[in-house]
């Protein structure tokens, strides 16, 4: 077998062993509530009959590692239970499934992240390259200046510094990004435009400053200085000699930030009220909705995961070093 | 030719090698040679202290002390106005910055008593020990940190201290993980294992043996890990989960006055309520990483000189 394929898989069952445990932690997190809050969800008012049988739809009745088992298969099958609310003391369930909660709210994040990265990934990999090789030189300078400041802002005063000059003081772009499934993409795009931009600025400085960092930790490499030091020209340098090498770190970068994207979502989605699974979380949390918050909890740190195991395989297997065994 | 008597001893100028500058001696020859950024980030980090110790002093009005005038505007007896509920905003701000900050002081403390300890243990002991605290760090690092937060404010409900709590501890994890990197290379010099060998106890060997030696890194990260842990809770708050009214706090001022953004074209003042507050955060982010970014600047450069 060649060994690339042995590190994959290694990494593979690594990544799945990582997805049980963190699947372990969500579950059992509903084992910490107190023990009445069956009474807190439908109300003083519920009768015997009805709390026991909530408690038997929670399966609160069998072994917790039974109810983790039933669990994680309903979730491999597509069913995540269904929401606390809309339940009432008098026994009528009017309680929606997770999953129909869940899967539109799904889909408007990814548009979200998605047209925040196809924004965000080439334009900080362009900067990051460039802010390498031109190290020390006033544009340099002033990238690394103006993203170290960018980094530092939380991403809502950010957004609402975009809301106060695009959305207030010069009104081009609307600030209540208020999609549904019958918006058109034009205006689904013209909708999203300021949250989007406000997940570009704080992706692009985090994205751009590790690139620069992964670069220039490369181009001092002794193999570079002597591709240098033969003659060589300097795109000849870049595209042979150093980007080969460099992809494993880009990847990486990407991955992460890309997870970053997964968590930094949440708080522009309850700035700009976008329909989102984030703002989803948000409010779930409030009104203590464990299954929806579990639900949401599973999804990110899912998507978090593969993410970086992503990054990982990638990076393993453009590294020239492994693929070209002795 | 006459005989001058010598001034110069050798004895003297190694004598004067010898003797240690104190802490506050260098402390005074590195901020001589800091640059603006750095004088930037400390006279910010000065004031905000000095605000948030002496709150209850410069503030004109009390923290939750109620005025009939609801979003009064700039100027006369409200500085910056007054909020939804005439509660005057530059009160909020100054007691904002107690709350804020102490919070986050205390978070950031407890997560390095936890992380820091952890590590040091992990790195000492080694074996199965290690193994299991590092692997559980590892499944614990694999959940996004708001995410996780969320889901166990969800469990705890949002009071002081379980946030605190909630967030030392899932703070804690990168603060093991940088201890236990750098005090293994520590652990396996000779004056630590002498130390063993002389029968010294885990504390002593942990407190006098390897932590002086982890310091600088340490100091730098303490510094990171607190902007990081203030931004999380201004997060939570400006999502209304964090710190709960009636305490000030920027994150949550930022979403009370929020609306008032709009109205920019008619009363811009009003539009830059809520954005004191959310400035204010970032302020003090920025300055912390400039003062950080300046320590770790001296503290590797004497590295390589020496």
């Amino acid at each position: 077998m060649h060994p690339i394929l042995g590190t994959i898989i290694q990494r593979l069952l690594l990544g799945i062993v990582t997805l049980f445990f963190v699947s372990l932690i969500i579950f059992s997190s509903v084992e910490f509530l107190p023990g009445d809050f069956t009474q807190a969800i439908l109300g003083q008012a519920a009768t015997e009959d009805t709390v026991a049988a909530f408690r038997a739809e929670l399966g609160l009745d069998k072994p917790a590692y039974i109810r983790y088992f039933d669990w994680i298969g309903a979730v491999a099958q597509g069913d995540l239970g269904y929401s606390f609310s809309g339940r009432s003391a008098s026994g009528v369930d009017r309680s929606r499934a997770v999953v129909d909660l869940v899967a539109p709210r799904l889909g408007n994040t990814l548009f979200l992240a998605g047209m925040a990265a196809i924004v965000s990934v080439p334009l900080a990999l362009v900067l990051g390259i460039t802010a390498a090789l031109y190290r020390n030189s006033f544009y340099d300078r002033s990238v690394n200046a103006v993203t170290l400041t960018t980094i530092s802002f939380p991403e809502f005063f950010l957004a609402y510094l975009l809301i106060l000059f695009f959305a207030s003081l010069w009104p081009v772009f609307p600030s209540l990004a208020n999609v549904n499934a019958e918006t058109e993409l034009i205006e689904r795009i013209y909708k999203c435009i300021l949250p989007a931009l406000t997940l570009t600025l704080v992706i692009v400085a985090h994205m751009m400053r590790m690139t620069r960092a992964a670069i220039i930790n490369l181009l001092a490499s002794p193999y570079i200085e002597m591709s240098q030091l033969k003659g060589l020209s300097k795109a000849k340098v870049i595209m042979r000699h150093a980007l080969p090498n460099a992809w494993a770190p880009i990847a990486t970068v990407i991955a992460f930030n890309l997870a970053y994207l997964v968590v930094g979502v949440v708080v522009v989605e309850v700035v700009f009220v976008y329909p989102g699974i984030g703002q989803l979380m948000v409010d779930a949390v409030t009104t203590r909705d464990i299954p929806v918050v579990q639900a949401c909890a599973l999804i990110f740190a899912t998507t978090y995961i593969l993410l970086n195991l992503t990054a990982d395989i990638i990076g393993i297997v453009t590294n020239p070093r492994l693929l070209h065994p002795r | 030719m006459t005989d001058t008597p010598q001034a110069y001893s050798a004895a003297a100028e190694v004598g004067q090698i010898r003797e240690r500058r104190t802490w506050m001696q260098i402390a005074k020859i590195e901020l001589k040679k800091a640059p603006y950024s750095a004088w930037f980030g400390l006279i910010v980090i000065a004031i905000y202290l000095f605000v948030a110790i002496f709150a209850p002093l410069l503030a004109p009005h009390g923290e939750a002390e109620i005025f009939p005038a609801s979003f009064a505007p700039w100027g006369g007896d409200f500085v910056f106005g007054t909020d939804q509920i005439g509660r005057d905003i530059f009160s909020r701000l100054i007691y904002g910055a107690r709350n804020t900050i102490g919070i986050a002081l205390a978070t950031t403390l407890l997560s390095f008593a936890i992380g820091g300890s952890l590590g040091l243990i992990a790195a000492i002991s080694g074996g199965w020990l290690d193994q299991l605290l590092s692997r559980f760090v590892d499944v614990l690092m694999a959940i996004p940190g708001l995410i996780f937060a969320l889901m166990l404010l969800t469990i705890f409900g949002s009071s002081i201290l379980s946030l605190i709590m909630i967030i030392a501890v899932l703070d804690s994890t990168r603060v093991f993980r940088l201890t236990r990197s750098v005090s293994v290379s520590v652990v396996v010099m000779d004056y630590v294992e002498a130390a063993k060998l002389r029968g010294e106890k885990l504390g002593w060997i942990m407190r006098r043996e390897i932590l002086p030696n982890i310091m600088p890194p340490l100091i730098a990260e303490f510094g990171l890990r607190f902007s990081f842990v203030f931004l999380t809770i201004a997060a939570l708050s400006f999502l209304g989960l964090g710190i709960q009214p009636p305490t000030a706090d920027w994150g949550s001022m930022v979403r009370d006055n929020a609306s008032m953004i709009q109205f920019a074209k008619y009363d811009l003042t009003a539009a830059l309520t809520p954005m004191i507050p959310a400035g204010a955060i970032a302020l003090l982010t920025v300055a912390v990483n400039f003062v950080v970014d300046w320590f770790l600047h001296i503290t590797s450069g004497l590295n390589d000189e020496h």
